[in-house]
């Protein structure tokens, strides 16, 4: 999985809807949400794993995800053309054209 | 003898007067707790002694936002430096010998058009190596949660009115990743050296909050 890089800069992204248990460190404010990905941060340990010891997972590719706050919030967005970048892990991620 | 004609009880009070500051007597927290245990533990097994942690205690309270006022002030000045600052921060940092360690620092650039603030919605992640220890209101769950929601209304409180045709581009510090913003250069400060500009620069104009001072 941490291979080969799965997504390209520029590539429209939408986050899992997951509710996994433990550290989870992507925010619930963007998950299910579109966004592309701003820029690759390379392969790094995965918080989700190391917070419980397992120091053995596998590690994964960080992106930054570039989102509009017209996405994220809709019709309350403040200004939707204003923008959010959020870390996200690549194992969150699924391109938009998915099923 | 300010205090011999009243009739009040000074009981409780210091000498002069003044009541003494309550003792912390409240039960220690989970987490104190851990803390504790974790550090003698370190201590007991050899791992570090209890001088290298209070050092190092010592070392991250020494630490301010001049540190990340002098790297801003490097960027004005130094164009190559600022190119060299926004496409890898850390490794800017190290060139000119601040000491970033594990730190992975992403400089985001204020221009006319994009304004940048920073945000730690999952916990308080803060580039501590220049900024020092965060100011209480970034780990507040307010800021937290409103910077991501209706950040011109938080920025507002700050005293920063931003026009709508400015974008405004929020960073939520979610993994590795430390943030420090780029202000813009405040006009009519072309003849100042690096010392000077860096005096502009304050700890709210890194985070996003606030604009470089003008003089």
């Amino acid at each position: 999985m941490a291979d080969a890089a799965p997504f390209a800069v520029g590539q429209p992204v939408r986050l899992s809807r997951l509710v996994p248990p433990g550290h989870v460190r992507t925010p619930w404010y963007l998950r299910g949400r579109t966004g592309v990905i701003e820029r690759d941060l390379g392969i790094t340990g995965d918080p989700e794993a190391l917070a419980y010891g397992r120091t053995d997972a596998p590690c994964l590719r960080l992106y930054r995800v570039r989102f509009d706050m017209g996405t994220i919030w809709g019709e309350a967005a403040e200004h939707a053309r204003d923008r959010l970048d959020a870390e996200i892990f690549e194992n969150w991620l699924e391109p938009v054209d998915a099923p | 003898m300010p205090h011999d004609t009243h009739d009040h009880s000074h009981e409780g009070m210091s000498p002069s007067g003044h009541p003494y500051r309550q003792d912390q007597d409240a039960p220690l927290t989970y987490f104190q707790q851990m803390e504790i245990a974790v550090r003698e533990l370190l201590v007991e097994k050899g791992v570090a002694t209890s001088a290298e942690i209070a050092d190092q205690i010592a070392r991250m309270d020494d630490r301010t936002p001049a540190l990340g006022a002098s790297v801003v002030a490097r960027a004005w000045s130094d164009p190559d430096f600022k190119a060299r600052l926004l496409a890898d921060g850390s490794a800017a940092c190290a060139e000119i010998g601040i000491p970033v360690e594990a730190m992975k620092l992403i400089v985001v650039e204020n221009t006319p058009d994009v304004h940048n603030v920073v945000v730690c919605t999952l916990c308080s992640c803060y580039p501590r190596n220049l900024l020092g220890l965060p100011p209480d209101w970034y780990k507040q769950r307010a800021y937290r949660s409103r910077t991501v929601r209706e950040p011109r209304a938080v920025l507002r409180e700050f005293g920063l009115d931003l026009p709508t045709d400015v974008t405004v581009q929020v960073h939520d510090s979610t993994a590795d990743m430390r943030y420090l913003v780029l202000p813009m250069r405040p006009e009519g400060t072309e003849g100042l050296n690096e010392a000077a500009l860096a005096d502009l620069v304050g700890r709210d104009a890194m985070i996003g909050v606030a604009q470089a001072r003008s003089g």
